[in-house]
């Protein structure tokens, strides 16, 4: 074996509760910890959910009527930062990761296995902090992007918490991705080569390049931008001589990236899920490697396509535009393979397999729109409006939220041994479907013709659309309903899965459901064809 | 065969088609009030059917296989074992690239065609020191394409309002006044935090930023009003920052020009 586990396994045997009680511990098993980020990121979503819904509460009329100003801009502050700091990031990278990452590569646990336990314990309480600091003398109300000089002029508390709370959630998601790089290249078992890994390993690996590459510039960055707020210099403080946009450009060199540790994991995922229900073996693994390092290397270049108002020189503008529109190519790739993928395979309609179909057609739609906002002369008419808004949430919620609930119905009979109830399923993807469209694609018009972004009030003529926008927001806060309603039926009632209901062939079923402390009872297996799908028939017969 | 290829050259054709005709008969767009408005217009089209093309191809091949591919009751077992298929891989990585490139170049062409490769100016008429360094924004004229008919107006924004000064002038308008057809360049600075400057019906947006002075040129070709509306987020009253600009016939605008004018100025 690759890892010694002695001193571990007494630890886990005498030291760590039992049941349920283990979630609550600082538990060394990978696959609580991964539990843990999951349960925790959907608490958070839930908290993230509940303040987008004041919002297009807020905006189902033109006038700022439902909250103060400035608690709306704390809402909106607070939406996007606990969404993507505190749901997609960790959820994505965290849970998934840390639950099948020791499985793909034949470990029985990460490399470190308590730096793991480190970074989840990092987030509850940076998140309670975050979400507690509009109780003090309210949370920050400069946007998930903190520019300066707002940052600097909004109330100084709820900005510094944010800081900090953002800090310690970039230092969690370092942790995470060294983890899972050390994990990844060094516990693989013997014998296991790394192009036979499952393609999530490869989207893991270049992600937490990404998250190891680029937190730390926003961590210099904003450790900055404290020092400007409680100790008046003078970095991107401009009465003092500071420079704004420099701020801008080092903010975007992380948050750019974030992009990517968002949506890539999700790649991988949907590479796993798509084969197994389709029946059929990923299409052209090879190009899906390379096309996720493609993604990995264009996208630490491309940040200041968030910055052509700001004032940038014409050749800046041109080189990002098009290296911006070049990473189509490799998403592009990476779609037209799943989709060759689902060609001629024997496809079970679930609501895995809907809600991963969801993702691919959303995010085409998503990535149709970042080609064009891509191009310099298209975004200078629509930057900051709520086009772009309509953009991201293609991305990050018909993108990766989607993948992240086609993962739960896919691993959710081998983490808890039950299967979740499809009739369910299927109409939690209905609602989600309609509802999403129905919130995010009106508002690609809105923006178009002249609603700004992050507004609590608005010009008459747009309170329909806006109207229509706010019910698709009613149906997505509904769909949760069936979904919960599902997965507490299920996790008491619910149907036994056995180890394997999928038949699929990816390591983690290999072992009983759910998997023992250790994954395997005996060794490792050792699986060179995670996707040897319609190989095995062929010999049967 | 034959009969498979029919009906996937129709399916192509028909996307093709439908694509082209959403692109040429639904507007998405406001008003076109600038000489930057039916410039960038045409780019939005272009990218709308190429947009619409992809699209509908690829929502029509994920539904299309789920219900063909779908498992019937009575089966059991695997699809086929094709594990990919490298002349279709380098077909759809060669496709997109040239596609993405086409895009890039035209999307040159457009930001050229409206100004936005022209170095801007550092003796601009209206700067007040000609060492400080001027980031542009859209610019429509050039060094010597600048004369004295040149509309020279100072914005400064603030939260919440915007704040028009009219050097010949000598005076400050909450409102921005501009004849119509004739070009206006702008210097813009903000005394607080970052604000916008945006009017969807001209297609242009430039941050207003302080400590950085940005310029902004454009030439209104209707007779109007139109709203001019902050983009960045600056406050709580980020919502309600709003002007209007008044595009007028040159007449009207010297009439309101010459009634604002201070007489004591000295330029």
């Amino acid at each position: 074996m690759t890892i010694s586990i002695d001193p571990q396994k007494a630890n886990n045997e005498s030291l760590q509760p039992k049941g349920w009680l283990r979630y609550f511990s600082f538990s060394l098993d990978h696959k609580v910890i991964g539990i843990q980020y999951l349960v925790c990121g959907f608490l958070f979503y839930l908290i993230g959910g509940t303040l987008a819904s004041a919002i297009r509460i807020e905006l189902a009329s033109p006038m700022s009527d439902f909250m103060p100003r400035d608690v709306y801009n704390q809402v909106l502050t607070l939406h996007g930062t606990i969404m993507i700091f505190l749901w997609i990031v960790p959820v994505v990278n965290g849970a998934f990761g840390n639950y099948l990452i020791p499985f793909y590569v034949g470990a029985r646990d990460m490399a470190f296995p308590r730096l793991n336990a480190v970074a989840f314990w990092l987030i509850p309480p940076s998140g309670l902090m975050l979400v507690a600091s509009y109780f003090v003398e309210g949370a920050a109300q400069a946007g998930w992007t903190a520019y300066p000089p707002l940052s600097i002029t909004t109330p100084q508390s709820g900005q510094i918490i944010w800081i900090l709370s953002v800090l310690l959630l970039g230092g969690s998601s370092i942790f995470g991705g060294i983890n899972f790089i050390a994990t990844i290249i060094k516990l693989r078992r013997p014998g296991l080569k790394l192009m036979q890994l499952p393609m999530y390993c490869w989207a893991m690996l270049g992600t937490s390049l990404l998250v190891v590459l680029s937190t730390p510039v926003l961590a210099g960055t904003l450790i900055l931008l404290s020092f400007d707020i409680i100790a008046n210099t003078g970095f991107f403080n401009p009465v003092l001589g500071g420079n704004v946009v420099v701020y801008q450009h080092l903010f975007w060199f992380y948050s750019h990236p974030a992009v990517y540790i968002m949506v890539l994991p999700a790649f991988g995922l949907v590479s796993e899920i798509l084969p197994v229900h389709a029946r059929k073996p990923l299409f052209g693994y090879t190009t899906m490697v390379f096309s996720i390092m493609g993604i990995v290397v264009l996208g630490l270049v491309v940040w200041a396509h968030h910055m052509f108002t700001s004032g940038t020189p014409p050749w800046m503008r041109l080189f990002f535009t098009i290296a911006t529109a070049f990473i189509a190519v490799p998403t592009g790739i990476k779609f037209f393979n799943w989709v060759a993928t689902l060609w001629g395979g024997k496809i079970s309609i679930n609501s895995a397999m809907l809600f991963s179909c969801g993702f691919i057609i959303n995010f085409v739609f998503g990535g149709i729109t970042g080609v064009a906002l891509a191009q310099v002369p298209f975004d200078i008419h629509v930057h900051d409006t709520y086009f772009v808004v309509a953009h991201f949430h293609y991305i990050v919620y018909g993108g990766t939220v989607f993948i992240i609930f086609s993962s739960i119905y896919h691993w959710f009979p081998k983490v808890t041994g039950k299967m979740l109830n499809e009739k369910l399923g299927i109409l939690h993807f209905i609602i989600t479907f309609i509802g999403f469209n129905l919130c995010f694609a009106p508002q690609h018009w809105l923006g178009l013709n002249g609603m700004p972004r992050r507004v609590a009030e608005y010009d008459p003529q747009f309170q329909f659309v806006n109207q229509i926008s706010s019910l698709g927001a009613l149906l997505m806060a509904i769909s949760t309903i069936p979904f919960l309603v599902n997965v507490f039926l299920s996790v008491r009632n619910g149907k036994n899965a056995g180890d394997n209901p999928w038949n699929a062939l990816t390591p983690e079923w290999l072992t009983s459901s759910p998997p023992p402390v250790e994954n395997w009872e005996g060794e490792a297996p050792l699986v060179e064809e995670p996707y040897g799908y319609g190989k095995e028939i062929s010999e049967q017969k | 065969m034959l009969n498979k290829n029919f009906y996937l050259i129709l399916i192509i054709s028909l996307v093709f088609a439908i694509s082209f005709w959403i692109g040429f008969n639904v507007n998405l767009l406001p008003a076109e009030a600038s000489i930057n408005a039916p410039i960038y217009d045409e780019l939005f089209k272009i990218l709308f059917i190429i947009g619409l093309i992809i699209f509908i191809g690829m929502t029509i091949a994920v539904i299309y296989s789920l219900f063909k591919f779908r498992k019937r009751n009575d089966q059991i077992g695997d699809g086929i074992a094709l594990e990919g298929n490298l002349s279709l891989e380098i077909v759809w990585t060669i496709i997109p690239s040239i596609i993405v490139l086409l895009i890039g170049l035209y999307s040159y062409n457009i930001y050229d065609r409206m100004g936005g490769m022209k170095e801007l100016n550092h003796n601009h008429k209206m700067m007040s020191s000609n060492t400080e360094k001027i980031w542009a924004g859209i610019s429509q004229t050039s060094d010597n394409e600048i004369s004295i008919n040149n509309l020279s107006i100072e914005v400064s924004a603030m939260q919440f309002a915007f704040l028009f000064n009219y050097p010949k002038g000598n005076f400050i308008s909450g409102e921005l006044h501009v004849p119509v057809d004739q070009k206006v360049s702008m210097k813009m600075e903000s005394k607080d935090v970052i604000h916008a400057f945006w009017v969807p019906e001209f297609r242009i947006k430039q941050d207003i930023i302080p400590g950085q002075p940005t310029i902004l040129n454009f030439t209104p070709t209707k007779v109007g009003k139109y709203p001019i509306i902050c983009a960045e987020l600056c406050g709580p009253y980020h919502g309600g920052m709003r002007a209007s600009i008044i595009v007028e016939e040159e007449s009207d605008y010297n009439e309101w020009f010459n009634k604002n004018k201070k007489t004591e100025v000295n330029l």
